[in-house]
């Protein structure tokens, strides 16, 4: 080593410490950008086995599941990205369930809003039973704002998902009502129903004395997605009416069944009762 | 029989038995729910103290549901052991905790003891019990099971590998069933939920992962949770399942509901034994977890974790390979918090222990509950520490098709670790031979990589 180059070395030795050493006085050490969306990864197309022995057929298969696979450890736990898109994906369906849909919404969908009886969304998660009453002075609401014995009558609810309300409704609110007006059926006046089980849907069809009733409701969330949307359809309803005779559209999201078409086939299948007057197995598709 | 007591200046007075058993409970959303839950902290010690003196005899003649009512209390107590019953019958269950934890009742003694109780004795002892008490009890209990693997021996931990699929997709199914194996899940069974529940699509699912097993020789089990009676269906026409399961609950009401009852058990068993291709003795697989009566409306008005030994005592009466205990399923109406989580994990494999079942636990959580991440491994581990057989082992704990969160093939490794135990000998050896684990149970560098199979 020359001279030149011992200089040149304890230069940058002395130049690196000093870095180090300085104070780092707040946005000063702040770079530029930001730290890359975990949770936009796709990681169905990802393989964090080192050294693989066959990476293109474990991919290949691997597409064909949503499971969290080929993700490596350290030592025998996760490694920190896999542990932290996990918590970031518990923490959008958590959150799918615990906040509201917002009111702007609802207000720019001109639904009003009614709730069952339960008086908060922990009253809503530990009573089922609850979240499927009306008490009086709901029903006597219902009653006054909605138009009486429509054939057919649409209400949205929360359920276990105000991301799913949130990411459909504007899809497919008017995609129903567009149907049911092609069908030349009579459709009742829409509202939002805070804290809604399914089985509510009995006591809105007595309240409104409704032929086909239909509730948009948000299901509980998996890890994969809180954006699933299911209708429940009955012809006919009562309190107590077998859960056999609701038909269902299930995994209604961008990801599964399109919400506007979902509302063309909800609108097709609520016309098709009305013509068969019956729901769910006696219903002859 | 004494239903009454004086503590801290009250009076309490229990209605029944029945009562006594739901208010002794430590706090449960379901209990609060049937509006049977103690009222203040007092009533429910006084609850305790009364239990205390009862004896096994008391709870045993007066069952929550009379015998001639409901088949899962004539199972239970049909299922009894007369002179091992007799021996045990006048000690008061404060008498019996004492006993349980006594130096000198071994783990022999405990085993010979299992047949004299049913469901509300062993329910009624637990509700004396603390945590730490449920976790030393158990620990002495090893009830040990036959299929084509032996599970629950001492030092050993055995896994269900459960990869379901949303859309039953055999290659999805089977990539999950080589990256689980290689880290070493699925020595207790490798166990699919179907979503279509028919025979075709029970034999479709069996069919791709009995063939990875035979390719490879795998020691284990496989088996398809449909219904029990697709499964009887399947493996009648030649599906190759090793045994057949069903979800079992406390009350007859409950069992109806899940279209099962003692003598479709006993067919099934039958047909097991027939056509199966499981070893046995053992050849059913049950799953059980508090709250399923309550949330349909099933409960006779009983307590959730009285009703769960109850079912414990119905599933005994079969000789089960493995009981899958899932408290925590069904969500915050039935078990509320991470701490209710945890406690009835820990009842529920002290119970099923006693009652003589081999117990392996998934707790778990849905989304739409406080219980989280967190709450779950602490259960998982003290469950590790109380000697559970088994638990579950899904990719990263994200079940995709049923929507919840259960143990993963990591925690599956770690937990093997953390109490020093190994595979079921059978599976032991075999990892050995794939160059998947060594003798002492460290996973070699190629863990981890299902990909070594496709080659």
């Amino acid at each position: 080593m020359t001279n030149d180059n011992l200089t040149e070395l304890v230069a940058r030795i002395v130049a690196e410490v000093t870095a180090k050493e300085a104070p780092c006085a707040s946005s000063a050490c702040v770079s530029e950008g930001e730290v890359p969306d975990l949770s936009a990864v796709d990681f169905k197309t990802v393989l964090d086995v080192p050294n693989a022995a066959d990476p293109e057929e474990y991919l290949r298969m691997k597409a064909r599941t949503e499971a969290r696979l080929g993700v490596w450890r350290a030592g025998p736990r996760y490694r920190t990205k896999t542990e932290l898109r996990f918590r970031a994906d518990h923490a959008a369906a958590m959150d799918a369930v615990f906040t509201d849909v917002p009111e702007e919404l609802l207000g720019r969908m001109g639904l009003f809003t009614v709730t069952s009886k339960c008086a908060s969304k922990d009253e809503y998660l530990t009573r089922p039973d609850l979240g499927r009453q009306l008490d009086d002075e709901t029903i006597k609401m219902l009653r006054d704002k909605c138009t009486m014995k429509p054939q057919v009558q649409v209400f949205v609810s929360d359920g276990l998902s105000s991301t799913a309300v949130a990411a459909n409704l504007v899809d497919i609110l008017p995609a129903i009502m567009q149907g049911l007006k092609m069908h030349q059926v009579q459709a009742g006046t829409p509202f939002f129903l805070k804290y809604g089980r399914v089985g509510a849907m009995d006591a809105v069809t007595e309240a409104l004395q409704a032929e086909v009733t239909v509730v948009l409701l948000g299901e509980r969330p998996g890890l994969a997605s809180g954006e699933s949307l299911s209708a429940y359809m009955t012809y006919g309803g009562y309190v107590g009416i077998p859960e056999a005779n609701r038909t269902v559209v299930s995994n209604i999201h961008r990801g599964g069944t399109n919400p506007a078409e979902a509302g063309a086939h909800i609108a097709d299948l609520a016309a098709l009762m009305l013509k068969q007057k019956a729901s769910g197995l006696d219903l002859k598709l | 029989m004494k239903l009454k007591t004086r503590l801290n200046g009250k009076t309490f007075e229990f209605r029944d038995i029945k009562d006594v058993l739901a208010k002794a409970n430590e706090p449960k959303s379901a209990d609060r729910f049937q509006g049977i839950a103690a009222g203040t902290v007092t009533e429910r010690v006084a609850a305790k103290v009364v239990l205390s003196e009862l004896t096994v005899g008391d709870l045993t003649e007066n069952p929550t549901i009379p015998y001639e009512q409901d088949e899962v209390t004539r199972v239970n107590i049909d299922g009894l052991n007369k002179r091992a019953y007799e021996a045990k019958k006048s000690m008061t269950l404060g008498e019996l905790r004492e006993w349980i934890l006594d130096y000198n009742t071994t783990s022999d003694d405990l085993q010979r003891a299992s047949r004299a109780f049913t469901g509300e004795v062993v329910a009624g002892v637990a509700k004396l019990m603390s945590a730490m008490d449920l976790v030393y009890g158990a620990r002495k209990i090893h009830n040990v099971t036959r299929c084509n693997t032996t599970i629950g021996i001492p030092g050993t931990l055995s896994y269900r590998c459960q990869t379901n699929s949303s859309t039953d997709d055999p290659e999805g199914i089977l990539v999950g069933v080589m990256e689980g194996v290689s880290y070493g899940s699925g020595d207790a069974c490798i166990g699919i939920n179907p979503v279509e529940d028919n025979v075709e699509s029970t034999r479709r699912i069996a069919d791709a992962i009995y063939g990875f097993m035979d390719k490879f020789s795998i020691p284990t089990q496989c088996v398809v949770l449909s219904h029990m009676t697709t499964q009887m269906k399947a493996v009648e026409q030649g599906a190759p399942l090793h045994m057949i399961f069903q979800s079992i609950a406390g009350t007859q009401t409950a069992n109806e509901n899940f279209g099962v009852n003692r003598k479709l058990v006993e067919e099934a068993y039958q047909l097991a034994l027939s056509y199966a291709l499981g070893a046995g003795p053992n050849l059913l697989y049950f799953e059980t977890g508090q709250g399923s009566e309550v949330s349909i409306g099933a409960d006779h008005g009983v307590d959730e974790m009285t009703l769960e030994a109850r079912t414990y005592g119905f599933g005994r009466y079969f000789r089960p390979f493995m009981v899958n205990n899932v408290s925590g399923f069904i969500g915050p109406e039935t078990l509320y918090d991470g701490k209710e989580m945890i406690r009835a994990n820990l009842e529920d494999h002290f119970m099923g222990k006693l009652i003589g079942l081999p117990m392996g636990m998934a707790p778990c959580y849905t989304n739409h509950t406080s219980i989280d991440q967190e709450d779950q491994e602490m259960a998982t581990m003290l469950l590790n520490m109380a000697g559970a057989n088994y638990y579950m082992g899904v990719p990263v704990g994200d079940d995709v098709m049923l929507s919840y969160q259960d143990t993963s093939f990591h925690d599956d490794v770690a937990l093997r670790e953390l109490s020093g135990r190994l595979p079921a000998p059978e599976f032991h050896r075999w990892m050995i031979k794939m160059g998947l684990m060594d003798e002492k149970g460290r996973l070699t560098s190629r863990a981890g990589d299902g990909s070594i199979f496709m080659k």
